[in-house]
């Protein structure tokens, strides 16, 4: 028998909220976190997209003048989110060489990337600060929440774009259950809403243009979806083996009941329509988690509030849970907050954990005209509430490259 | 040109920035290394401030030279001169 794996810790610095509890009252009020951007680039560069969600909250009211200086941005969202939810967790002595990180992102440090390569163009090699390489390294946010944690257990990096912060959930359960770290640091970063990866979003058509109304352009299923709206932000979850929590009574919010990973292999960024690739990651997370269609009652959907990208989820969905899928409500969150790329699955995670936790299904904002080929029951208006007994959700998260990842929660 | 006085100043407020130590910490007899904690990335860091506020040059060879802050007053004031 596995051994069991329990979320014992939440922490998220997003769009809509700097801090788990400020995230989920709004996630459960329906807040946009999209605005125009003030940055005087948009218009240096006369970017096609002039809007984005930026984090609510900067990272320098949780970090110092210092180590705001040594951290890419994407590591700094990472080390506020994992700080809070160490301290949610309230973990105060174990062995730190059974304590390990899976900390994921999208891009990494682009800010610092780009920032070293203009000084480089400007003023010489001389001036490329030398803290530039630790900066910008993908494995940047894991290598800093380690140092910061002192976990000793290895510090991961699953990089599959906008999978990636879901997927840091499947390695985290994987090293449990394997018996390799007793618990996990899970989370997902990024910090991207910078010109030249908005002009490269923009140039694939990917990202939403309704530059004269930011707060209604990420509208997942609805029939004017045009895009996804950049966001930025952290979400880390604290995963801990059952008898450890236990052991040291903790306070434990749900099970992490399965998860897994996919690839679709059949295009570079387009999703599968048929949704193939979506429907074994599903279905291979409920037969992780021993999930029968009729446990699930919940869904937090990838959907992204593309034209394209919405749909085959459903496909998908109808595939895995059959007519169940008629008595599960969905919240597509990414209409408040944004896409956080490398972050979403694991703000998404946090949201999800929340929802089975306190029986309560956040909102979808900005849907006014569902789309009829996505008979998706969402969850509009007011927050859902979840049935009595033992609950499941799922979380889906999918990125360029066919990655496909799911985890399943299951409440305690 | 500055004053042994000034570049010390200088070089405290430079060693603030970066490390967060306060500027009072930064004397004449302190090791960058021992006392003040300041590892070698930190270090090149440092330096590149100095030259550009001291207009000097410090070439890449002299840096592990430069062991107190002594040692790098002296060098930054022997090429200023």
């Amino acid at each position: 028998m596995a051994r069991k794996v329990v979320i014992t810790g939440l922490g998220a610095t997003t769009p809509i909220g700097g801090d788990v509890p400020t995230l989920w009252a709004n996630a459960l009020k329906g807040v946009s976190g999209a605005h125009t951007l003030p940055d005087e680039w948009v218009e240096t560069y006369n970017l096609p997209v002039k809007f984005a969600a930026k984090a609510s909250n900067p990272a320098s009211e949780v970090l110092s003048r210092v180590e705001m200086k040594r951290m890419d941005p994407s590591t700094q969202f990472a080390v506020v989110a994992a700080r809070e939810a160490w301290k949610d967790a309230g973990i105060e002595e174990m062995d730190h060489d059974r304590l390990a990180v899976a900390f994921a992102t999208g891009i990494g440090g682009v800010w610092t990337l780009l920032d070293a390569w203009d000084t480089l163009k400007e003023k010489g090699p001389r001036r490329v600060l030398p803290m530039t390489v630790p900066m910008l390294m993908p494995n940047g946010p894991a290598a800093a929440v380690s140092l910061d944690l002192g976990a000793r257990a290895g510090a991961h990096t699953p990089v599959s774009a906008c999978a990636s912060g879901t997927e840091a959930m499947h390695i985290g359960l994987e090293l449990i259950r394997s018996g390799k770290a007793d618990v996990v640091m899970c989370g997902g970063a990024e910090a991207a809403i910078h010109p030249m990866p908005m002009a490269s979003f923009a140039a694939m058509q990917a990202l939403s243009k309704r530059n004269d109304d930011p707060e209604h352009a990420s509208r997942p299923y609805d029939i004017d979806r045009d895009g996804f709206v950049m966001g930025e932000g952290a979400g880390a979850l604290v995963l801990e083996a059952e008898e450890h929590a236990i052991a040291r009574g903790a306070t434990i919010y749900a099970e992490l009941a399965g998860t897994s990973v996919t690839a679709d292999a059949y295009h570079i960024t387009a999703p599968d329509p048929q949704g193939l690739g979506a429907t074994r990651a599903l279905k291979a997370a409920m037969f992780d988690g021993r999930i029968q269609p009729e446990d699930v009652v919940h869904v937090n959907a990838h959907a992204t509030s593309t034209p394209v990208g919405d749909k085959p989820e459903y496909t998908a969905l109808r595939a895995a849970l059959g007519t169940q899928l008629d008595n599960v409500c969905v919240s597509a969150t990414k209409s408040q907050m944004g896409h956080l790329l490398g972050a979403s699955g694991a703000v998404e995670s946090v949201l999800t954990v929340l929802a089975i936790h306190h029986r309560k299904a956040p909102v979808t904002i900005n849907l006014e005209n569902q789309d009829p080929e996505i008979p998706l029951d969402v969850v509009t208006g007011t927050p859902r509430e979840l049935p009595e007994g033992s609950i499941v959700a799922l979380n889906n998260s999918f990125g360029f490259g066919g990655h496909n990842a799911v985890v399943a929660i299951r409440s305690v | 040109m500055a004053s042994n006085e000034e570049i010390l100043a200088g070089l405290a407020e430079i060693v603030n920035e970066e490390t967060g130590l306060a500027t009072e910490a930064v004397e004449m007899d302190k090791s960058f290394t021992e006392d003040l904690d300041i590892d070698s990335i930190s270090m090149m860091t440092i330096v590149v401030n100095a030259e550009e506020k001291f207009d000097v040059k410090i070439p890449d060879e002299e840096v592990k030279n430069l062991k107190t802050v002594a040692d790098a007053v002296n060098f930054i004031a022997g090429a200023q001169a």
